[in-house]
């Protein structure tokens, strides 16, 4: 046996040649005087499940219409805050790695903010001028503490559950999206309804997992308790002291012990599996999951999945801003990459083609958003359910350390689903993991 | 010979009549070529281990984070590590993997060796088709056996399932984790060994089996009293390897686990190297980081100094 690692080492060290190579071969070459300057080529990292920021179509739409600056969109992964946080932190702090324009899911923001020196000032681009779309709260949030201007905002939380219509037809239980809505005005009646699900369909669990449904009904706990979770807005950790915390706890340790769930954790290569044979009947959904879904689940889902109304009230999970490190060779074309994505035009045409909320008012307000049936559930009405409570969701403040702490914390949930927490020290092993992360 | 034949004052005059110079570049030559000859080596070491290394050490003694301050710690990285529960977990794993991994697979290296040393047909093909496994991709293989090893639709769960044992969630549970990783691990290195105790056997004289033959010793015979004792050398090169690379496991373990660090929720597998890539690279805790990979430096130590105690003693003199 030898040193696995040696084998990474080589790989670098032949990534580092190629690297080497593609450098010199820029560099010895003399433009032709004859032929059209070389394409700038944009590159765009995102990261998320099935159709993650759901950039396909705009995309491919600007590549055709813009000649002179191709953008490559590359997914790096699902996980943001296990991966592909981490990795962009190094690239920024490093001073290279990282693509021209860069997603940022709302756990990152704490630090990104923080640590403006990452990131070129888009008003020096004239972005300034696109405040005038956002909600306040979207757009401050996208302004670093000197006043920095250097995220726009994509899209945001919203909250649905998505479920299996034709296992509920097998289970006896309502199809149509508004009875199934009424079946579960509370998460208690959440779960008897699991119960009865259960107890007809034999190898179907309720819901995925622990993960998903304990970040749903924290963000809708979190607005009921001054919009924060695991941090006040000193950065000051509350973890044992907001009640938001305890209740999404208790309430997924409820659904875990009662053998409600797949014991999958969402974002991993067995959860989409089990999404796209049918392990589980339900899964919370804000608006970008029905992306999640629809990519996983893949065209055998279509028609099978459903979107109906969350228990327990509405919440805002999720949402992202696009930003441009100040390592960009080419910030300008950059920055035009940037606007155009998060325009109205654009986050509408994604919302209605893969279900992404647009946090742009004017997308919001969008006749054809508002009306929006996404075919993939369905021809679910996504723009009632979503678009109607766009303007009214609050954002939860999250610190600097959010990203660790939800790693920790998620760790612990996972871990008294699949068995190796027991149930009863998992509440004290969850504030003290949490301490810990924070640390 | 024929310079010697020469007259005395003719040696001296042509000694005389070369440039100072010259003889200077003659001798830097001589004395100095060899040395920049191997320089390569000793520069590329210096710049990519022993560098690090002092890098590293230097920074343990740092509470350095890399999204926020460096400040002088002392020694109290170590002593938070020594009263770190996640970092004896990981130890515990890690050394727990190896010796699951290990000892079946030096079993199986050695008797198929043994096998291959006989002659048979195509034995060639034979020979190289052991390595296979060696020059496919660790990720690939990660990716392949994560498959197998998974919970719902797992191809060794449903074996499992056909003698009605229950299903096995590999991920969650700390030992059928080990026992998937170590799993992995010898389906790639099994034959890689085998090929070094086969080049080793190949060593040992033949006539030594004739004679034994003679004696009437018997196959089996022949394999503890001869192949085995000669075979220490082989053995004892084969066992530090697998002790470094085994005790420094990353990358199965990391792919088992959707390539996160964590190893499991509940760092049910996690080893002491992925614990090093957690804090460094996710927690950005560099000095705590650096503070783990000494410990891990020294665990190697100790663990390849127990190894070569062991198997100096295998086929000794009785």
């Amino acid at each position: 046996m030898m040193i696995s690692k040696r084998r990474g080492g080589l790989a670098t060290a032949a990534a580092l040649a190629a690297a080497a190579l593609a450098v010199a071969s820029c560099g010895s070459g003399t433009p032709a005087p004859s032929a059209a300057p070389e394409p700038v080529t944009i590159r765009l990292q995102t990261f998320g499940g099935g159709t993650n920021f759901g950039y396909k179509n705009a995309v491919e739409k600007w590549n055709a219409e813009h000649k002179d600056i191709q953008i490559q969109h590359e997914n790096l992964t699902d996980q943001f805050e296990q991966q592909y946080w981490p990795q962009m932190i190094q690239w920024l702090q490093a001073g290279s790695g990282a693509g021209d324009v860069v997603g940022i899911d709302e756990g990152g923001m704490g630090l990104a903010k923080a640590r403006t020196e990452w990131w070129a000032d888009l008003k020096e681009y004239g972005l300034e001028s696109r405040k005038a779309d956002y909600l306040p709260w979207k757009w401050e949030n996208g302004v670093a503490a000197d006043g920095k201007l250097f995220g726009l905002g994509t899209d945001i939380g919203g909250m649905s559950l998505c479920y299996r219509k034709d296992l509920f037809e097998k289970a006896g239980l309502p199809t149509d999206r508004d009875e199934v809505s009424a079946l579960w005005p509370t998460w208690d009646e959440y779960l008897e309804v699991g119960k009865r699900f259960q107890s007809e369909v034999k190898d179907t669990k309720w819901a995925d997992g622990t993960n998903t449904l304990y970040q749903v009904v924290l963000y809708q706990e979190a607005a009921k308790n001054g919009n924060v979770s695991y941090f006040d807005k000193e950065n000051n950790l509350i973890v044992d002291k907001n009640p938001a915390v305890r209740t999404a706890f208790d309430f997924v340790q409820k659904l875990s012990q009662q053998g409600l769930t797949a014991k999958l954790r969402n974002f991993t290569d067995e959860w989409a599996t089990g999404t796209q044979k049918g392990a589980f009947a339900t899964l919370g959904c804000p608006s970008w999951m029905l992306g999640a879904v629809s990519g996983n689940a893949g065209d055998d889902g279509k028609g099978k999945w459903d979107v109906a109304a969350v228990p327990g009230g509405g919440g805002n999970w999720g949402g992202s801003w696009l930003a441009v490190p100040k390592q960009s060779k080419h910030p300008k074309e950059a920055a035009m990459v940037a606007d155009y994505l998060t325009q109205a035009k654009t986050q509408a045409g994604i919302f209605t083609d893969f279900g992404n909320m647009p946090s742009n008012t004017k997308a919001q307000q969008d006749p054809a958003v508002q009306g929006a049936k996404n075919e993939y559930f369905n021809d679910a009405p996504i723009g009632e359910i979503f678009a109607k409570s766009a303007a009214s969701l609050q954002p939860v403040f999250l610190g600097v350390k959010h990203a660790q702490v939800k790693n920790a914390t998620e760790a612990v949930i996972q871990g008294m689903d699949d068995g190796s927490v027991p149930y009863g020290k998992a509440w004290q092993q969850l504030v003290d993991d949490a301490v810990k992360a924070a640390g | 010979m024929s310079i010697d034949t020469l007259p005395r004052a003719t040696r001296s005059h042509y000694r005389r009549a070369r440039p100072p110079g010259r003889r200077w570049r003659s001798r830097l030559d001589v004395k100095a070529m060899p040395y920049a000859l191997v320089s390569p080596y000793f520069l590329l070491f210096a710049a990519f281990g022993l560098f690090p290394l002092a890098f590293t050490l230097y920074y343990s003694l740092y509470d350095y984070d890399l999204t926020g301050t460096t400040e002088w710690a002392g020694l109290g990285n170590y002593t938070a590590l020594l009263g770190d529960d996640d970092f004896w977990r990981a130890t515990v794993n890690t050394v727990a993997i190896f010796v699951i991994a290990t000892v079946p697979q030096m079993l199986l290296a050695l008797f198929l060796a043994n096998a291959l040393n006989k002659r048979m047909r195509f034995r060639l093909a034979i020979r190289m088709s052991v390595l296979l496994p060696l020059v496919t991709s660790v990720v690939a293989v990660a990716v392949v056996f994560t498959q197998l090893f998974a919970r719902d639709w797992g191809l060794v769960n449903w074996l499992l399932g056909m003698f009605g044992v229950d299903s096995t969630n590999w991920r969650a549970e700390r030992v059928p984790s080990w026992i998937a990783i170590a799993t992995m691990v010898d389906w790639r290195w099994t034959g890689y060994n085998a090929i070094i105790f086969l080049a080793g056997m190949q060593t040992i004289p033949r006539d030594l089996y004739e004679a034994a033959s003679i004696d009437g010793a018997s196959q089996r015979r022949q394999f503890w009293q001869i192949t085995l004792p000669m075979l220490r050398p082989t053995m004892i090169f084969v066992v530090l390897n697998s002790t470094i690379g085994g005790l420094t496991l990353f990358s199965e373990p990391m792919t088992f686990y959707n390539g996160n660090p964590d190893g499991g929720s509940q760092g049910q597998f996690q080893t002491v190297a992925m614990f090093v890539y957690k804090e460094a690279f996710r927690e950005f805790d560099y000095g705590y980081a650096s503070a783990a990979a000494w410990l891990l430096f020294l665990l190697i130590l100790v663990g390849a100094a127990i190894n070569f105690l062991f198997v100096r003693r295998i086929g000794g003199t009785r």
